[in-house]
């Protein structure tokens, strides 16, 4: 190898490793500054908020405890509704009803995690599946509470901490979906570096050895999919309640499969691979989606297909993999 | 006494629909253990082959039919080939992640050629009246369904347990690695059987057109459907598969007859009792996922 371009890479290796620490503040930091720089963005950043803390609390299932799901949107609608048939029924207020929503996913997840985590494979996917769509059909049919296929529409929410209200430019909802995400993203990291987080890695790669140490394997990840459930709830409530409607394709299988596909898009298992995933997604189908629909369902399938063939890991996968060819072209 | 007839009648003609579409992706699913969300893709396309050839080139029906099950047997093989068989082995995330890409092509492909309105099938006309059995007066596409269903189910049956092809797929499902060892070429066992799974489901993507609308997403409205029916069903079995596809046809039909306010809610709930109860299907030749 030629040594100027090995004393360079060796430069730039040791100029990321000093900036490691910056590098995980800085998507906070860009959001944070994204609040004064570009007015008039605050819902479609709202939005993209919300779906992180989503794709998150789905990364809790699929990067760590080994679940793969085709029905977390289940969790998420069932959040958006439950605040949103609250606020219809005179509970406005934001924080309050944001806990309930999570109170009500959580119980939804213990009572559907404990009937389909006893399958696996084939049968848990399609239990997980069939969850959502049971759900789904529910909502259409209930119109009386959900307003059926028209979704619920009419909610209106007070303000957030009594002081602030979510109006329609959206700056309160902007810092109000902001802290929700960093909280949920503290008390994630905090969780994933605990025994319990650790227990649910070693369930992912090996459940009969972790069953032979003594680890109780179904209340591990039940115990997951319960604090998933209630993430994904909380998101549903934060979308009802910035958005003041609910749609009742926040319980379809296409939400379950896009949430998916962003999280899979940044890399799962990493917990910021939320954060990278889901704006380029959002952004990417704003842009595609523009002209025809068929555009974006082209580009997302070919990105999919791209991704498990070539480059399993998403973004992150990519960059880590050349962040250690740089290392090993730089030494030590 | 008509009524339950009728019910009887339409879940059943329903079921054949479902099975005919779904035994491919049974037997694939058992062979390989490969989760394919995608199978809904071939039935669509089968629809597609199958109207356009009779609406715009005035081919008629059963001719199209098989004329979409051949193009569709086809691509089947090239894919398996081509893209299915690099990932055998690898994670179930990678396998639904990698179907779910193939569904948006497909629907996007979908849209772009045959545009977002459903293609309507225009039926011969000796296919559109009423026909009367047992003094109840039944449609004579549905007859033709349930008949060509029944044939079909026969077939395979002779082919699956009496042909020598039916039994290496028996022993490749059981034990692919001693299958392997004893002769068997596999890799073109899978790819025949991947070919000839999804020709089955074009041809019930067609025939059936009348009953599931031929529309672009058409593989993410029904793959619910398929799917239940192979995982209740069983995998690597044909007759699994078919107890389960009438069973989801008949029930769904007189559910939504019965109940028609609680519309698809039994179903799911019916769906979830069985796969708890029996989470490998009710008839299951796989190890795989044993």
């Amino acid at each position: 190898m030629n040594p100027s371009s090995a004393s360079s890479a060796r430069v730039l290796v040791a100029a990321l490793r000093a900036s490691s620490g910056p590098l995980q503040a800085a998507p906070w930091l860009a959001a944070a500054a994204g609040f004064f720089l570009f007015p008039g963005y605050e819902p479609l950043a709202t939005q993209i908020f919300v779906m992180i803390l989503f794709a998150m609390s789905l990364d809790l299932l699929v990067g760590y405890a080994g679940i793969v799901t085709l029905g977390h949107a289940a969790l998420f609608g069932c959040g958006a509704y439950t605040a949103g048939i609250l606020a219809l029924h005179g509970m406005t207020d934001p924080i309050a009803t944001a806990l309930c929503a999570m109170a009500a996913a959580a119980a939804v997840g213990l009572l559907s995690g404990s009937l389909m985590l006893k399958t696996k494979g084939l049968a848990l996917l399609m239990l997980s599946l069939a969850t959502t769509e049971l759900l789904h059909e529910i909502a259409n049919k209930a119109a009386f509470w959900t307003g059926g296929a028209d979704g619920l529409q009419g909610i209106s929410f007070g303000p957030v901490l009594g002081e602030f209200a979510l109006d329609f430019r959206g700056r309160t909802a902007y810092v109000y979906s902001l802290a929700a995400l960093f909280i949920v993203y503290l008390f994630l990291r905090a969780l994933i570096n605990s025994p319990f987080g650790w227990s649910l890695r070693g369930i992912r790669e090996n459940d009969a050895r972790m069953r032979a140490l003594g680890c109780s394997v179904f209340s591990r990840r039940l115990a997951a999919y319960v604090i998933a459930s209630a993430l994904a709830g909380l998101a549903g409530a934060l979308q009802a309640q910035t958005t003041q409607f609910v749609a009742l394709d926040s319980l379809s299988f296409e939400l379950s499969g896009n949430v998916l596909i962003m999280l899979i898009l940044g890399g799962s298992g990493r917990l910021t691979g939320a954060l990278i995933g889901v704006p380029v997604f959002m952004f990417a189908q704003d842009a595609l989606a523009k002209q025809d629909p068929a555009n974006w369902y082209l580009w997302q399938g070919l990105i999919l297909i791209g991704l498990t063939l070539f480059a399993p890991g998403g973004i992150l996968g990519i960059c880590s993999r050349a962040w250690r060819a740089l290392q090993r072209r730089g030494g030590p | 006494m008509t009524t339950v007839v009728t019910i009887l009648f339409f879940g059943v003609a329903y079921g054949m629909i479902l099975y005919l579409i779904s035994v491919g992706l049974s037997v694939t699913m058992g062979l390989m253990g490969f989760i394919n969300l995608a199978h809904g893709v071939f039935a669509m396309l089968g629809g597609y082959v199958t109207v356009t050839l009779m609406n715009r080139l005035g081919v008629p029906f059963f001719p199209s039919l098989a004329a979409a099950c051949a193009a569709v047997t086809v691509l089947g093989f090239v894919l398996e080939r081509g893209l299915y068989a690099r990932l055998y082995g690898r994670s179930e995330l990678d396998q639904v992640l990698f179907s779910m890409g193939l569904i948006f092509v497909a629907v996007a492909i979908a849209r772009m050629v045959w545009g977002p309105l459903a293609q309507p099938i225009q039926l011969p006309d000796y296919l559109k009246g009423q026909t009367d059995v047992l003094g109840v007066s039944l449609p004579a596409y549905r007859i033709t369904l349930v008949a060509f269903g029944a044939v079909v189910v026969g077939g395979l049956w002779l082919v699956f347990d009496r042909t020598l092809f039916g039994a290496r797929i028996r022993a490749a499902v059981d034990n692919h690695d001693m299958a392997e060892a004893i002769g068997i070429d596999t890799s073109r066992l899978f790819a025949v059987t991947f070919g000839l799974g999804t020709g089955l489901a074009a041809l019930g993507g067609g025939l059936g057109a009348d009953v599931l609308a031929i529309v672009p997403s058409y593989p993410l409205l029904y793959i619910v459907y398929f799917l239940i029916v192979v995982a209740v069903g069983g995998l690597g079995s044909i007759k699994g598969p078919f107890i389960a596809a009438l069973f989801i046809g008949l029930a769904d039909t007189a559910c939504k007859y019965a109940v028609p306010e609680a519309g698809a809610i039994f179903v799911f709930l019916l769906v979830y009792i069985l796969l708890l109860w029996r989470p490998n299907g009710i008839i299951s030749r796989s190890r795989a996922d044993g």
